[in-house]
């Protein structure tokens, strides 16, 4: 069982990290040339829409979007819930040559990168992956390191960040939870 | 969801929700399969064994390369030549594998009942029934479900007509059971020599002209049918058969023409199915055999993916 702890961030606060991030992100790369956003399954997914329009907002700007599922790339399923179900990967452009935004809600160990690495490399060849997470919430077990982050938020691994999204969670929030007889 | 099934025997057991969380499963591998390297490590370190006592070809090379897909080690043991040929009896086959590290077995074998055994002597590895006797062919009436919901979407409330020899096809048993379950009516014809004694105990109707049970049909299921049931006497010949039951462009002429047309394989040509029926635009036979490899890639990561506590 899961108790909520403390509450992260609210709709405001989540939509301004996105817009300074999407900031960074242009700054970063000078547009959007040669770039795909790619959400990590599933909220990632949501997060990559949101990214989205707001280039769209801030300078016109459209850019491919694609969801890549690391379901069968994983390394630690036994940490995960009961049964493991893999979604859909839809990259709708040829990955070669292109400049690759991952994106992610949660930034933990690192293994879900390392498989989206693994997952993203089997389809082609990108000329550079940069990662975009919400939240850094630290205890990195591999070296990765994100690119863009929306906020980096200390924790113990007795606890759990969920990022909450409109479209499936009915409201957008970032709420830090503690896990009970842990 | 948990999954509740740890072996894979038959669909006796399996409820709507199941067969459904195997058709989506199965779709996601099935993109897989446009990919340019279709090989995912999900199944890295696992050993399959195909155990099979029974000739077969697209059941163990579908299973193969499914097992290969998900970067499974693959063993091939078939019965000709090797221990089976010297006397081993299946259980000591069974405990064989076992002590060699087998994380799954597939096994196709003449009896009924044999994978359900090999399972109750296995304590630690998985079965799949790649076919028993006459009793059940689980995977292949799963990629047939696979493939009728693919084209039409839900299957509710539409009709599968099965033509041929029922009584002793394991495919048919396992295919009304699949399509019944998930809301399809089934209508089967064929020579009364061939059908079962009580079609409405397995929830299907028996229409005695072929062309009554094409009618309304979203799909036409044909069986394969063995030259030495006619030796036994079941029907006259293979021509006599063809003419009443085989599936050529009179039989489609009662159908709709969207009607989906299936078959196992491999296919008969001039007996169950004309040529012109098996390469025109209704025949899913070759999409069938796609389905099977995508269908065995997701029953094979629903039961051995993950580590297991």
């Amino acid at each position: 069982m899961l108790k909520e702890k403390a509450k992260v961030m609210n709709e405001q606060d989540m939509e301004r990290a996105l817009k300074r991030m999407s900031h960074e992100i242009l700054e970063r790369n000078r547009g959007l040339r040669d770039m795909i956003l790619v959400g990590i399954q599933r909220r990632g997914v949501y997060l990559v829409n949101r990214l989205r329009d707001i280039f769209v907002g801030l300078e016109s700007l459209k850019v491919p979007t694609g969801v890549l599922d690391i379901t069968l790339y994983r390394d630690d399923l036994t940490l995960l819930h009961d049964q493991p179900v893999v979604h859909s990967t839809a990259i709708p452009e040829d990955v070669n040559a292109r400049r690759i935004l991952l994106v992610d809600d949660v930034l933990y160990t690192g293994r879900t990168i390392r498989a989206a690495l693994d997952a993203l490399m089997d389809l082609g060849r990108p000329s550079w992956v940069q990662l975009a997470v919400l939240i850094d919430r630290g205890h990195r077990e591999l070296p990765i390191h994100p690119d863009y982050v929306g906020r980096s938020v200390p924790t113990s691994r007795s606890e759990v960040v969920e990022v909450r999204v409109k479209e499936l969670d009915g409201t957008d929030e970032v709420v830090i939870c503690e896990r009970e007889g842990f | 969801m948990e999954w509740r099934h740890r072996h894979v025997l038959d669909l006796d057991s399996w409820d709507r929700s199941e067969l459904q969380h195997i058709l989506e499963q199965t779709r996601s591998m099935d993109e897989l399969l446009d990919r340019p390297i279709k090989k995912v490590p999900a199944l890295r370190g696992k050993l399959v064994v195909n155990l099979f006592f029974e000739p077969s070809t697209r059941t163990r090379v579908s299973f193969e390369l499914a097992e290969k897909f998900l970067s499974a080690d693959v063993v091939n043991w078939t019965a000709s030549g090797s221990s089976t040929g010297k006397g081993e009896t299946l259980r000591d086959t069974a405990w064989t594998l076992e002590a060699m590290g087998a994380d799954a077995v597939v096994v196709r074998h003449g009896a009924v009942g044999a994978a359900d055994y090999l399972a109750r002597k296995m304590r630690k590895s998985v079965v799949f029934n790649g076919g028993d006797g006459a009793h059940a062919h689980p995977t292949q009436a799963l990629l047939d479900l696979y493939t009728a919901w693919k084209r039409l979407g839900d299957l509710n409330g539409r009709k599968l007509a099965m033509i041929g020899d029922v009584l002793h096809s394991r495919v048919a048993r396992s295919d009304i059971i699949a399509f019944s379950r998930m809301g399809v009516k089934v209508e089967l014809s064929g020579p009364p020599t061939l059908m079962p004694r009580a079609p409405e105990a397995m929830g299907a109707i028996f229409r005695k002209d072929p062309h009554d049970a094409v009618r309304d049909a979203d799909i036409i299921y044909l069986l394969r049918i063995q030259r030495e049931r006619q030796e036994e006497g079941m029907f006259p010949s293979l021509d006599e058969y063809h003419q009443f039951f085989g599936a050529d462009s009179r039989l489609m002429e009662s159908a709709s023409p969207d009607a989906l047309v299936m078959h196992p394989g491999p296919i008969n040509r001039r007996v169950e199915i004309s040529s012109e029926v098996a390469d025109g635009p209704q025949s899913m036979i070759l999409g069938q055999v796609r389905s099977g490899v995508a269908l065995r890639m997701a029953l094979l990561f629903v039961c051995l993916g993950g580590v297991r506590q």
